[in-house]
């Protein structure tokens, strides 16, 4: 009965969502007023008639509903409550559903907070989000149904859920990313509807801005969250695998990074217009198409645990009308893009530009490196598979080319920069950085290996530390006390590239200096690692709620100090029979002792892989804190202000 | 001039939208490969745990065996990896494709995570992956005692897939030898 009510719910937030998608929009031609208001009450109308559907389905999961196709798949009568909703985001039509709550959710906050733009703008806006909406639930219900029927033949018990996915990174790790995703339809609405209206003015980049920071704070949150879920859930110490998936995620994030910075100039000085409208496209377009490569099975993947072509050709359409369509209007109406002659060399302008052309080119060749091999199929070059070193080998540079830029850029002002101004601050960050990146390593060599890489890994990150302190001096002196003078934008922005340079030093240190050693231990057995001294004990038999496990005891002494206990596990879980390996890790800043449990050997003994890694929690540290920039941006006091202003002078007139 | 750069984007994506069109009927997952009933193909490479022995498709011969394309740098490998040990266990015959692969670090990776292969066959050069038409690893064929592919799975092989699409017609394959 549940599930019935879930899924006439859903059927009547598509007929909302239809409303909302005409209403509003022919209203803003036949100038009724009245019509274009009617946008925000559809858009609630929508998210409640959703989060019904949404709450049913959680509902199905929580009661074992297992005559529900879907949850008898995905769950379990021995799956831990906090799982079995979980479990719902956890495929292919529940992680829809979610996608169109969320949507949803984005196209009510955009109803409530857009009250003092002009009326026809937000009543085109929500129209286009009402829109994607039909589009999100037609597919739900035509090709991915959740509220399937398996009557009369119900199962008594379900398969549960992918052992992998029983975890708390993956809980929150797709609603984050989810969040990010869709709210890139904000941006691509508020560049469609300026498209269709003519109106490219900085008023439209001021308004867009929040927005598509938030987007990207929680696409870099959701990012972050699953690499690091994969780092310590899949047992080898890896945290980015260059998967089709990953990629997926990656090409919109770098897309809404040169976004973010395109529309700073768009706002400030009304330049890049046609540039950033086809960012906004491209950014939701890229979201879309990751959505298709997962869900079509048209690439293979580890994420894609269901995939189905009949999908795939509903999701192809889809893009069609909506990228296709789009890149039509702009085609049709974008502003003509001319030569301004406003800016020069060593301006703010040019710096962004060159941070543009960085990141798309990133975006391309991860672009090209993901459908390669598709394309290479189709026009029968033979069977082609594109693994890391393609991807650093063109990633490396662009990211080294990319930090050199951020520093540079700090120092330059709108319009033109004196060189001789840069030029004399140039050095001193300059020195240090070259000081260090040559000195630190040797240092290091002490502990670890001399490297190289780990020499440009600390240059990067002493330029761009320095260049970030050097222009804080600038403004404020060494008086702390006045940073609180600082608008949030800027300290958003200091702070998000400080994390872009911390995140670059735990990428490159932990890849220099990374200790892996694969081993064969019987009870009693010691082994040293970078210093370490590990011991290990032995194994035991432990039961969890759903799995039984073999937990092995090792422990990590240093100058026979005490650093760490640590029991990795190699659970088998009882209803799937999976055997998943459940790393122990021993986490500090500077470095992770990393243990998996491998296969039982003769005598007792085990496979053991012990790692240490130096540096690797500045990976996830550094992307925390350009999502804490970047939101720190998205609050700054201007664009609270100027709502308060205008909704003054309405009142006023 | 200056607007019919506006077009520029519209048609890469068209193009691209002919691939992504192109490449679902080519779908990897879905379609049965055109070598399901055909003999698997002839090769002379050398086995992984003795370089001087030479391996050849007559050695797939007399049984039914899973022949599994694996390698290090392979992500989902790690994952489906429990299950063929599981599966050998079982006394199923797997054989190991070990395909564009360091041969140190497969004999390594073998030992660390547990050997399920009644043998390894190196294909350094990817050439019998290429006869296979394999796109990527890990895969995995079915092969009847005459050495004849009736089955062929893209992506990871785990408990499911074996359940649902494998087990019954391994069993039937048995059968039929007998």
């Amino acid at each position: 009965m549940i599930a019935e009510l879930g899924h006439f719910a859903l059927i009547i937030a598509l007929g909302m969502a239809l409303l909302q998608s005409l209403v509003p929009m022919i209203g803003s031609f036949k100038g009724y007023s009245s019509w274009m208001r009617l946008g925000s009450s559809l858009s609630m109308g929508q998210l409640f008639f959703v989060a019904i559907s949404f709450g049913c389905l959680a509902i199905a999961f929580l009661n074992d509903d297992f005559s529900l196709k879907y949850v008898s798949q995905h769950s379990n009568t021995a799956l831990p409550d906090h799982y079995k909703i979980s479990a719902v985001w956890a495929a292919h039509e529940g992680s829809l559903l979610l996608w169109a709550l969320i949507l949803a959710g984005w196209t009510l906050a955009v109803a409530l907070f857009s009250r003092s733009l002009p009326l026809v703008l937000t009543a085109r806006i929500l129209s286009v989000l009402g829109a994607i909406s039909v589009g999100f639930a037609l597919f739900l219900l035509l090709t991915s149904n959740p509220f399937e029927r398996l009557l009369p033949m119900a199962p008594m018990e379900g398969a549960d859920l992918n052992p992998l996915l029983q975890d708390i990174g993956l809980i929150i790790h797709p609603p984050m990313l989810y969040m990010g995703y869709v709210g890139f339809a904000v941006p691509f609405a508020f560049a469609i509807a300026a498209l269709i209206g003519g109106q490219f003015d900085s008023a439209w980049a001021r308004w867009s801005r929040p927005w598509i920071n938030l987007a990207w704070v929680f696409l870099t949150i959701g990012i972050t969250l699953g690499s690091w879920w994969a780092y310590y859930e899949l047992g080898w110490g890896g945290w980015w695998f260059w998967d089709p998936v990953e990629n997926a995620s990656l090409m919109p994030w770098l897309v809404g990074t040169a976004l973010m910075h395109s529309v700073s100039a768009t706002e400030k000085r009304g330049v890049f217009r046609s540039w950033t409208l086809l960012l906004a496209i491209f950014a939701f377009s890229l979201s879309l198409l990751g959505t298709f490569l997962v869900r079509s099975g048209i690439l293979t993947s580890v994420h894609a645990f269901a995939s189905d072509p009949e999908r795939g050709v509903f999701m192809l359409m889809f893009l069609a009308i909506v990228i296709g369509g789009s890149l039509m209007l702009f085609a049709l109406r974008g502003p003509a893009m001319r030569k301004v002659a406003a800016y020069s060399g060593w301006s703010r302008e040019v710096m962004l530009l060159i941070n543009n052309v960085i990141l798309v080119s990133s975006m391309t060749m991860i672009l090209i490196g993901t459908l390669y091999p598709l394309v290479a199929d189709v026009l029968e070059l033979g069977k082609i598979s594109v693994g890391p070193p393609y991807f650093n080998f063109f990633f490396v540079p662009l990211t080294v080319g990319l930090v050199i830029a951020v520093g540079i850029a700090v120092f330059t002002q709108w319009k033109s920069t004196e060189s001789r101004l840069i030029l004399s601050k140039i050095p001193v960050p300059l020195l240090l950085a070259i000081i260090c990146g040559g000195v630190l390593p040797f240092y290091l060599a002490t502990e670890y290996s001399f490297s190289i890489t780990a020499g440009l890994t600390i240059f990067m990150t002493v330029w761009l530390i320095a260049t970030i302190a050097a222009d804080l001096i600038d403004k404020i002196g060494i008086d702390l006390k006045r940073v609180a003078k600082l608008s949030y934008s800027y300290l958003g922005m200091q702070l998000a590239h400080t994390g872009l340079a911390i995140c670059v030093l735990g990428v490159g240190l932990s890849s220099a200096y990374d200790q892996t050693r694969e081993l064969r231990m019987a009870p009693g057995d010691n082994a040293m690692i970078a210093g370490y001294e590990f011991n290990f004990s032995g194994v035991n038999p432990v039961d969890g709620p759903n799995f039984t496990a073999f937990q092995a005891q090792i422990a990590v002494t240093k100058n026979n100090q005490l650093v760490a206990n640590l029991f990795p596990e190699k659970r088998h879980y009882n209803a799937g029979g999976q055997v998943m390996t459940e790393a122990a890790i021993d986490p500090s800043l500077i470095r992770d002792i990393y243990v998996s449990l491998g296969e039982p050997l003769a005598n007792g003994a085990w496979a053991l892989s012990l790692q240490v890694k130096p540096f690797v929690r500045c990976i996830w540290l550094g992307a925390v804190m350009v999502a804490i920039g970047g939101l720190l941006a998205a609050t700054d006091r201007r664009y609270r202000r100027r709502k308060k202003i205008q909704a003054n002078n309405k009142v006023a007139l | 001039m200056n607007r019919i750069a506006l077009f520029v984007p519209l048609v890469v994506f068209a193009i691209l939208s002919l691939f992504l069109l192109k490449g679902l009927d080519r779908d990897p997952t879905e379609l049965p490969s055109a070598l399901v009933g055909e003999p698997f193909p002839s090769f002379t490479l050398p086995s992984l745990a003795n370089d001087q022995e030479i391996l050849s498709e007559r050695d797939l011969d007399s049984q039914v065996v899973l022949v599994n394309v694996w390698a290090t740098w392979c992500f989902a490998c790690r994952i489906e990896h429990p299950m063929l040990n599981q599966l050998a266990a079982e006394g199923i015959a797997i054989i190991g494709l070990n395909y564009k692969d360091q041969d140190q670090q497969a004999i390594q990776w073998l030992k660390q995570k547990g050997n399920p292969y009644v043998f390894n066959i190196v294909d350094a050069q990817g050439s019998l992956g290429f006869d296979l038409g394999v796109t990527g690893a890990p895969e995995t064929y079915l092969v009847d005692a005459q050495g004849i592919i009736r089955y062929r799975r893209v992506g990871v092989v785990d408990q499911r897939v074996w359940d649902d699409e494998m087990s019954s017609l391994y069993q039937q394959l048995v059968g039929e030898m007998e």
